[in-house]
């Protein structure tokens, strides 16, 4: 049923996607004509969200300005962010809702659409209960999006099943965040790491996912600030560190347990702190003294000297900050890393003090904001715990509904996959995601969704997921709707809507509306605008941990962006948690937990030789649904490399620009070599944003973190051959259902 | 912008060809960039260099030029070759030490950074410095470039050509000058006396 309609390569012709290299009005034509006005607003591709400016003529984004009056980036962008612009008149845009039929696709009316959709999920809950549908959201949504995405399941539908990609993002660092401190958010502003004398940076290539980030990191060096730097990978952050320390895949733990281990011994943990503002230091204390630096060396191939002063130089500083991303939290292992890193600052009493923290460095779009009001299968809004009987009767009275009527915790977003291919779940309803690229082990999701008897997909460009589906409603791009976001920092931003949705594509929250209204459940969404869903949601969040009810659109323009939690209309926000001395739990103090030592889910083995890690570059964002549609971000790193080191290469005689065959226990690749110097011998790394043959998402496993339920994209076992050329007719083959051909531009 | 400075800094790029793509924004040379980046030597590191024009004091360009169509502005800035003149003959491209002019078929002349004219003469930073992530290129005043480890110079030596530039390159604190040119390097060479960068 849900198998593609009709071939790839028609589906490719017509959907794309394509590299545009010009603007709309082109470059010499209408496109340098003035533009009618300069919108304030935010970039879209990564959870820094920068402050950019759009230039824009008529209902169209013709380019962009830098804001330098925006206190985050001063102006500065990334290649993403320059181009970000090239998304609303491109070519491949969804202009139409789309249903599908025998020979493909066809434009519909929005009536025909909505009413087929909303009459298949229907036949669907009758046949199989409520939660046989689910529901996928996304973290690159404004935060009124993800509030209307967890309300419509959960009230229109009344499935438990929902969650959204910021589960292959942040929720391992979410986790332990609220284990040890009763909070999922950065505890520091990133002025902070201006004033900290030392910076660790665990597992966050912040050149390619978080440039911004680089300045922040340079300046801090500027004033005496020490780098110490932790990856299987020199990246470009590493040239001007003080350290680095080459960990091997998946065994950052033990690095971390190491360092506390060392603090301890050597007695230069702040004792007045542990003993006035945290717990379960003995336990904690008790776990590390096994991991001395020659044994911690031996697993993580960091040596033992440099486990020293890394320790030393942290733990002298009078100020030090943790920076890590989804190095340590993309492992089956990733909250207890995000723990074992957290031990460390408490240990040293690096806490709610300026220049003194750990901070996750989120990824996506709105990465926190949108898991801070409900599309998390376990929470919310507000961040409350959906199996909270308070929070369930709060959040009831604010939707108008009887706190039973809220159904309990569902699946996590690669568990709905997983009851999606068993067959518990026989209907999806995805917006914003695109699973076939983005979850590990793209055979197991192509499977999954060739059984769906009913898919439906809300999104601005044809994703490779999307071929699946029986219905396409042509949704928004984020400056299409007005809302808010929130930063990596904590900060709630304004996204200005800067133009129309182009042709007969739709707001997203439109679209659940009126899904909503044809369910029969209208009367519980009235939004005329997004700000109406705003107004509600600061009421939902109103007493949670992210408490919003102190914050309007209008505080947010006048402030630059105001810090949650903001309690009330003259609370001037947040920038800096825990500066009381005291944490978000009821008892007030700082949770050390204990870490336990575990083996990756996918060891390497005799068959399987080589470390395989994932991640981005700097041109292209997740997927790639948006960025691999942008000609000069496409030609930046048109496909992906495989990132492997000479004294490796040697051994299967492979030279840098070689054909390789990359084979895991799930599935093969071919790719060509990037023969570089700055990876563990171990160790290959590949990009994940591509699809079909070029997805390194093939080769990656299931297997997740039990609390945060993140899969360990960080560390695959996988063995290596060179292989006589591309891909046996990588081209037609239609193996994997969602192969993008090459264009214009591309190697 | 009155008061401000260029400074590079390849020690801070993270290659990530923000200011290539920014370029090509600009309203006067739309789709083409303007700037030189390089990855130095991919196989053995990560550094990455992104250039802006140096603006000669006295610029090799406008000397070799055969047609007098490279001029540099009272502002030190040097401009790309006027179109009337220019007849592509492509000396520029040759003689400049740094490698930066372009000859663009298309446009019939030579086009180079000029400093994003249309940016700096209405008080805003070049676009390339503007959206830097990482500060590699940094349109400042020199009290700000102060605080960093590095200190700015720009004196370079080629061999025998002493060139003066109006854009800094920032190089480790104990260094004054730049050369480019290995001879410059060698014990050997101390006692000639057309070379003494040091």
């Amino acid at each position: 049923m849900a198998k593609a309609p009709v071939s790839l390569e028609s589906l490719l012709d017509r959907f794309g996607p394509h590299p545009a290299y010009t603007p709309p009005g082109g470059w010499q034509d209408e496109s340098r004509s003035p533009a009618e006005r300069l919108v304030k607003t935010h970039c879209c591709f990564c959870g820094q969200q920068c402050g950019i400016q759009l230039k824009v003529r008529g209902n169209q984004v013709i380019g962009f300005e830098p804001w330098e009056e925006f206190p985050f980036n001063h102006g500065m962008l990334c290649p993403k962010g320059v181009k970000r612009y090239m998304q609303g008149g491109h070519p491949d845009r969804l202009l139409d809702p789309l249903l599908r039929t025998p020979k493909g696709f066809r434009a519909a009316t929005w009536d025909e659409s909505l009413d087929f959709t909303v009459a298949r999920l229907k036949e669907v809950q009758l046949k199989y209960g409520k939660d046989s549908v689910a529901i996928y959201g996304g973290a690159s949504l404004i935060s009124e999006k993800s509030y209307l995405l967890g309300k419509f399941a959960r009230v229109a539908l009344g499935t438990r099943h929902i969650d959204y990609n910021g589960r292959l993002c942040m929720v391992s660092a979410g986790t332990a965040y609220k284990l040890a401190f009763g909070v999922d958010r950065s505890p520091l502003p990133w002025a902070d790491i201006l004033k900290a004398q030392v910076v660790l940076v665990a597992g966050a290539n912040v050149a390619d996912c978080a440039p911004i980030t680089t300045d922040y990191l340079w300046r801090c060096r500027d004033a005496g600030g020490k780098l110490i730097i932790v990856d299987p990978r020199m990246t470009p952050i590493c040239r001007n560190a003080d350290m680095y320390l080459p960990v091997r895949p998946g065994t950052d733990m033990a690095l971390y347990m190491s360092l506390l281990n060392v603090i301890l011994r050597d007695g230069l943990e702040r004792r007045d702190f542990i003993a006035a503002h945290t717990t379960g230091f003995e336990q904690v204390a008790e776990s590390v003294r096994a991991w001395d630096p020659r044994t911690a060396a031996e697993k993580t191939g960091v040596p033992p000297e440099s486990i020293e002063r890394a320790a030393h130089l942290f733990a002298k500083a009078e100020r030090a900050i943790v920076l890590h991303a989804r190095g340590v939290e993309h492992q089956s292992k990733g909250v207890e890393n995000c723990l074992a890193l957290i031990n460390l600052c408490l240990a040293t009493g690096n806490i709610g003090r300026e220049g003194a923290g750990c901070a996750m460095i989120t990824g996506q779009g709105n990465g926190q904001g949108g898991r801070e009001h409900g599309q998390k299968c376990d929470q919310l809004p507000g961040q409350r715990s959906i199996s909270d009987p308070k929070a369930r009767a709060h959040t009831a009275k604010v939707w108008g509904i009887s706190p039973e009527e809220i159904p309990p915790a569902g699946y996590s977003a690669v568990e709905i996959m997983e009851a999606i291919h068993c067959g518990e779940i026989k209907a999806l309803l995805s917006c914003c995601f695109n699973p076939l690229v983005s979850l590990p082990d793209a055979k197991f999701t192509q499977e999954a969704l060739e059984k769906l008897e009913f898919f439906g997909v809300v999104d601005f460009f044809m994703s490779e997921t999307a071929h699946h589906a029986d219905v396409v409603l042509a949704g928004s791009l984020q400056e299409e709707e007005e809302g808010i976001g929130c930063t990596n920092e904590g900060r709630v931003i304004h996204i200005q809507k800067a133009v129309d949705p182009p042709g007969n594509a739709k707001g997203d929250s439109w679209i659940y509306c009126e899904l909503a209204k044809r369910l029969g459940k209208g009367k519980y969404f009235p939004y005329a605008t997004t700000k109406d869903i705003y107004e509600e949601l600061r009421e939902a969040s109103r007493g949670g941990h992210a408490d919003y009810f102190g914050i309007t659109y209008e505080k947010i323009d006048k402030n630059m962006g105001i810090f949650w939690p903001c309690p009330s209309l003259d609370h001037p926000g947040t920038p800096r948690l825990f500066e009381d001395g005291r944490s978000f739990h009821p008892d007030g103090k700082h949770h050390f937990l204990v870490t336990e030592w575990r083996e990756s889910g996918d060891p390497v083995s005799v068959e399987f030789p080589v470390y395989l890690t994932t991640g981005r570059v700097v041109s292209q964002y997740l997927s790639g649904t948006q960025t691999r549609r942008i000609g000069a971000l496409v030609d930046q790193y048109p496909n992906p490399r495989l990132e492997i080191h000479p004294r490796l290469a040697e051994q299967y005689q492979i030279k840098d620009g070689d054909w390789v065959t990359v084979t895991s226990r799930r599935n093969d690749m071919t790719l060509q070599a990037m023969v570089v110097k700055t990876i563990r011998p171990d160790t290959v790394f590949i990009p994940y944003h591509w699809a079909g043959e070029r997805s390194a998402n093939r080769l990656t496993h299931r297997t997740l973190d039990p609390r945060s339920k993140i899969p360990e994209f960080k560390v695959s076992a996988c063995r290596l051959r060179k292989a006589d050329g591309p891909p046996d007719g990588a081209r037609a083959s239609n193996r994997t259902g969602n192969l993008s051909e090459p264009r214009k531009g591309q190697a | 912008m009155h008061g401000y400075e260029f400074y590079v800094d390849p020690s801070r790029c993270i290659g990530c060809q923000s200011c290539v793509e920014a370029c090509a924004e600009c309203e006067t040379h739309r789709g083409k960039s303007m700037i030189n980046f390089d990855f130095i030597d991919r196989q053995r590191t990560t550094a990455t260099a992104a250039y802006v024009c140096w603006h000669c004091e006295e610029p090799t360009c406008a000397m070799v030029c055969p047609a007098d169509a490279i001029k540099k502005g009272d502002d030190g800035i040097v401009q790309s070759s006027l179109k009337p003149r220019c007849i592509g003959c492509s000396n520029c491209v040759l003689a400049c030490p740094f490698g930066i002019p372009k000859i663009f078929p298309e446009y019939e002349q030579m086009m180079k950074c000029d400093m994003c004219y249309d940016r700096t003469s209405v008080g805003k930073k070049p676009m390339c410095a503007t959206v830097c992530p990482s500060q590699a290129l940094s349109y400042v005043r020199p009290e700000e470039i102060g605080k960093r480890r590095e200190k700015p110079t720009n004196v370079f030596h080629f061999g025998n050509q002493k060139i003066v530039t109006r854009v800094h390159m920032m190089i480790p604190a104990e260094t004054d000058a730049v050369s480019l040119d290995v001879l410059d390097y060698m014990w050997e060479e101390s006692y000639a006396v057309f070379s003494q960068p040091q």
